[in-house]
């Protein structure tokens, strides 16, 4: 009986979720993808995101689809759950009948569903997840990702960090893989370009549940030169203020992964701190025809300037309708060896999907945080391209047994 | 290397004053709501978000007053936040006065759902950052170091309120009510107290104290919706080490766990995601009813299922059983893959339930780290599949082994306690689990999992694997019915009901519980095993809270009084929830409505609605 009930239950359910596409007329040829991710658990990064996705989904359609047909969307929310994530991939598969997956915003919900694609034999877009896992050491032949990973990001901030004069480092990050690995790279790299640089302070606070005060001070205790800091969201915006009172930050660089992406600066307001070198996205004064364009579309449709996640959902949306169209087919092994090396421009600037490893060469702004009209934006950033931060080829070889 | 010198031990043990302080906050309201009403508040957490938001909005309108504005605004917040938990009090908990007393558990916990969306809805999703306390947004220098003042100010804060308190409580009518009633509730109102105003104002004491708490924050951290749960569980672990109805007690704990919580990271900092729980294990190991409480306090957990009597299956329920397995057997026939995914989850979400509806039900043991052993199960079949290289058939027999191991060891230590001492015991136990297999990355893959743990041949397809479920299922539902119809189920049921009588007439209680405790374990880790498979891969949240709340909420949901009730309780959560999931915004609201309905309509769970088995639920438990 419950079969029975859901049927019409969903039908009308990813209607509503394809309301904004003008494919609606369409639906029964229509290219499906299925995208799962975190709505509820992290609203504050995927609503930018969907905002994005919608507005790229909506031009695609505009111009007349891909191959002739147009492309839909079926959302589903997995609760911040990688449990709840693959029996919706699953249910996006089978009952949806979707071409492709994509989505994804926590590691390891990423890893989830990219191991349900390699099962399934489907295509899966990982947009935001940053684990290198996901396209080194579990990495699969279906998986491609579009988000410099973390390591990419670590080796842009390690170059800015090694010409600092500072030799004694403490490093803070959020107790789990995404921190953790973070941290080692930054020590690795870094170690690497100036081998007489000392860590001597290392903190991890449990995600969400910075005890700001005692981290600081256990910071404070290693008199380090210069801070390097991988934590986000509201445990980011609790170690400023906290370190700001008790002067952490005087007289000390910090280098910081993120903090330069509207989605963690904005809620700082004029607190943000000055100064720290980021990586992010300068939303304002990226001034490319392409994002132009993009930046009034979204301010037009939205009302609200675009975060790093309306970029991320927006080129998640236009790399598969690129793929879809230069393969000329849904066919999933025709998609994947068509993105192995597709070529499409961004907002961002002319990206590749790596075929060594399916990794997409889409960068990031390195700059330093400043003030302007009491909310924290990016100063003196200049575009780095991710094609250059990544470890050689004969590296990546070994770092995915996949292949 | 880290240099110790002394100015940074006094800091730090400063800043484990100020985070005792913001905890005790919270953990005190809890403690008089609990101590008084014996509600199992999961709520408090939300008045305590509620708090801070408010708090937020109430000094962005009143920004130009300066410190009387801002002060204003944090004590009118803790004000509103009285007046919202009274109106909880009033709409729902109090018609669940006569439910079995695990049912309001299940209440609150639907009204954290909802002032989940609803604080979505008002306050949008980006964290939201607080102004400064007028007048204490500078700092002093102590020796080397420099520390905010509003951190002295809170340091302040904690044993003014206990002070407070102690006089309102040791001075005042109201006190003397509330300390008779922690005591026996049932003669104050025989002697004529008017239990539904203590009860009120109770609850208005204690959400205010909440939503101070949460105001206080603001200065000092971010507003968030991930507020509730995280301090919710803290403030629980400081009322227990504390022991339940003593204020010092909580305050003494919150010190305690703060204080450690600071040097903690100073020395091992990786190991602040199980630290309070260490604390509260082997508080709790060395003295059973926490640092300050009596022995008696805390049992309401245990008696709230007395005398519930089991009946075997009737004709009818019978032929309903054998026709539902035969529609499941038949679904490969006639529904898609999807349906036949998600009815193989639900069958696997039934036995876990079940089992824990075998701890708490026919035990008398409420656990609120069930989840640890289902977790465990699916890590050692996932672990046995993959690491070791077994087949799928012995993997999955070793996943009950590994989760009877574990309980083994967790039973021998929960099973000296009992009532909400013995759920919290089980949650740190749970939360060591958990956090092991977080950080043990060698073994477990840290929280990215093990992958790749896919069926193989026949099982592949969702027919097969749905068909090897089933029959997994009803083998593991059939014998724990067994297990409750068998000498041993009626032992361990007359431990429940009466320990003593039960030891006089030779029953090892203990022994009966701790064996009771492993069976439970061993059929959670079966569902476990089953989930690994099912869905391809393990991760740390198979261990986690969430789960374990989960479980409780199927069983109450389904009705405690009967052996079908988990069953019902998993088909009816576990659906609600994916098909809510997948085609709603916000779901986590309807959920919660949904449940707080099913509470107020059927305060025994859907079995008592049901009826032919109903709980005796009329009689109150008797404080032991």
């Amino acid at each position: 009986m419950m079969t029975l009930d859901r049927r019409s239950f969903l039908a009308g359910a990813s209607t509503l979720a394809a309301l904004g596409a003008p494919a609606i007329l369409h639906a029964e040829d229509a290219i499906k993808i299925g995208e799962v991710n975190s709505y509820t658990a992290q609203p504050a990064f995927l609503k930018p995101y969907r905002q994005g996705w919608e507005l790229a989904l909506e031009k695609v359609n505009a111009a007349g689809g891909v191959n002739g047909r147009k492309i839909e969307t079926v959302f589903r929310d997995d609760g911040g759950k990688p449990e709840d994530a693959v029996r919706y991939a699953g249910d996006l598969l089978d009952a949806e009948k979707v071409d492709v997956l994509a989505g994804g915003f926590l590691s390891n919900i990423g890893l989830a569903l990219a191991d349900v694609a390699n099962q399934r034999k489907r295509l899966y877009l990982a947009s935001e997840p940053l684990t290198d896992a996901l396209v080194w050491g579990k990495g699969n032949h279906y998986t491609f990702r579009l988000r410099p990973s973390t390591y990419m990001q670590a080796a842009m901030l390690v170059e800015e960090a090694a010409k600092l004069p500072a030799k004694r480092w403490a490093l803070v990050a959020p107790n789990y893989e995404y921190g953790q690995s973070a941290n080692k790279w930054f020590k690795d790299l870094l170690k690497r370009a100036k081998p007489d640089v000392e860590f001597v302070a290392e903190q991890y606070p449990a995600l969400g549940k910075i005890d700001a005060g005692a981290t600081i001070q256990a910071l404070e205790a290693g008199k380090p030169e210069a801070i390097f800091n991988v934590t986000f969201g509201g445990d980011l915006t609790n170690f400023v203020r906290q370190g700001t009172t008790r002067g952490l930050f005087e007289g000390r660089s910090v280098v910081s992964m993120l903090t330069g992406e509207p989605e963690y600066v904005d809620p700082l307001g004029a607190e943000a701190p000055v100064g720290w070198i980021v990586t992010g996205y300068p939303y304002g004064d990226l001034n490319t025809p392409e994002h132009v364009a993009f930046r009034d579309a979204y301010k037009a449709k939205y009302g609200e300037m675009p975060k790093l996640g309306s970029v991320v959902g927006y080129e998640t949306v236009n790399s598969i309708a690129a793929a879809l169209a230069k393969a000329g087919s849904t066919d999933n092994e025709k998609l994947v060896s068509t993105l192995e090396g597709l070529k499409l421009t961004t907002v961002f600037g002319p990206i590749e999907f790596r075929a060594i490893d399916h990794q997409s060469t889409m960068g990031a702004f390195v700059g330093k945080i400043a003030l302007k009209d009491g909310l924290g934006v990016m100063s003196n950033w200049n575009y780095r391209d991710g094609a250059k931060y990544l470890p050689p080829d004969s590296e990546v070889k070994i770092l995915r047994p996949a292949g | 290397m880290t240099v110790l010198s002394p100015d940074i031990l006094l800091i730090q043990a400063l800043n484990g004053l100020a985070s005792a302080s913001s905890l005790f906050l919270v953990a005190s309201g809890l403690s008089i709501i609990f101590g008084v009403t014996r509600v199992v508040n999961f709520a408090h957490g939300s008045f305590y978000m509620l708090g801070a938001y408010l708090g937020w909005s109430l000094t962005h309108r009143v920004m130009t007053l300066g410190a009387p504005g801002f002060w204003g605004s944090v004590l009118a917040a803790a004000l509103i936040v009285g007046a919202v938990g009274v109106l909880v009090e009033m709409l729902i908990l109090r018609r669940l006065r006569r439910a079995p007393e695990l049912y309001p558990l299940l209440a609150t916990f639907g009204v954290v759902l909802i002032v989940q969306d609803v604080a979505l809805a008002i306050w949008g999703p980006e964290d939201l950052l607080g102004p400064r306390a007028p007048g204490l947004t500078g700092f002093v220098s102590i020796l080397a170091s420099r520390f905010p003042v509003y951190e002295l100010f809170l340091i302040a804060v904690g044993p003014l309120l206990l002070g407070g308190l102690w006089l309102l409580f040791r001075r005042t009518r109201f006190g003397l009510l509330v300390r008779a009633a922690t005591q026996d509730r049932e003669m104050v109102a025989a002697l004529g107290v008017d239990e539904r105003r203590l009860f009120s104002s109770v609850f208005f004491l204690g959400s205010a104290l909440a939503g101070l708490g949460g105001a206080l924050q603001l200065p000092r951290e971010a507003v968030n919706l991930n507020m509730d749960v995280s301090v919710v569980v803290e403030a629980f672990v400081v009322v227990v080490v504390g022991g339940l109805g003593s204020l010092v007690g909580a305050y003494v704990s919150a010190v305690l766990i703060g204080v450690i919580q600071a040097f903690g990271i100073l020395f091992l900092p990786k190991i602040t995601l199980v630290l309070v729980f260490l604390v509260m294990g082997i508080v709790l190991a060395v003295r059973p009813y926490g640092l300050f409480g009596r022995f008696g306090e805390g049992e309401g957990l245990r008696s709230s299922v007395q005398e519930t009597v089991l009946r075997p299956l009737s004709a009818t329920s019978r032929a309903v059983f054998t026709l539902a397995v035969l529609l499941i057997a038949a679904m490969p026939f006639f529904a898609g893959d999807y349906a036949m995914g998600l009815i193989a989850e639900l069958l696997i979400l039934a036995v876990f339930a079940a089992s824990l509806h075998f701890l708490m039900g026919l035990g008398g043991m409420a656990s609120f780290g069930h989840a640890a052993f289902f977790g465990i199960g699916a890590y050692g079949a996932a672990l046995a599949f993959k690491g070791l290289q077994w087949p799928m058939a012995a993997s999955l027999v070793a996943a009950p082994f590994a989760a009877a191991f574990a309980g083994l060891v967790a039973g021998w230590l929960c099973v000296r306690l009992s009532g909400v001492y013995l759920a919290m015991l089980s949650l740190a136990v749970a939360q060591i689990a958990w956090a092991a297999s977080f950080q043990w990355v060698a073994l477990t893959g840290g929280d990215n999992g093990l992958l790749g743990v896919w069926p193989p041949t026949v099982f592949a397809s969702r027919s097969g694997f749905l068909l090897l479920t089933l029959a997994l299922t009803v083998a593991a539902l059939a014998a724990l019915r067994i297990a409750a119809f068998s000498p041993f189920g009626y032992a361990l049921r007359a431990a429940r009901d009466a320990p003593r009588r039960a030891e006089a007439s030779g029953i090892d209680v203990r022994a009966m519980q701790w064996a009771g405790f492993v069976i439970a374990a061993a059929f959670a880790g079966i569902a476990g095993g089953l989930y690994a498979f099912a869905k391809g891969s393990v991760f740390p949240t198979y261990l986690a809270i969430g789960k374990s709340v989960d479980g409780l909420i199927m069983v109450l949901l389904g009705g405690i009084g009967s052996l079908t009730g988990p069953i019902i309780g998993a088909f009816a959560f576990g659906g609600l929830e994916a098909e809510l999931m997948a085609s709603v915004a916000f779901w986590r609201a309807i959920l919660g409505l949904v449940i707080l309905a099913l509470v107020l309509v059927a305060p025994s769970g859907i079995m008592g609605l049901i009826g032919t088995r109903i709980v005796k639920a009329a009689k109150p438990a008797a404080p032991a």
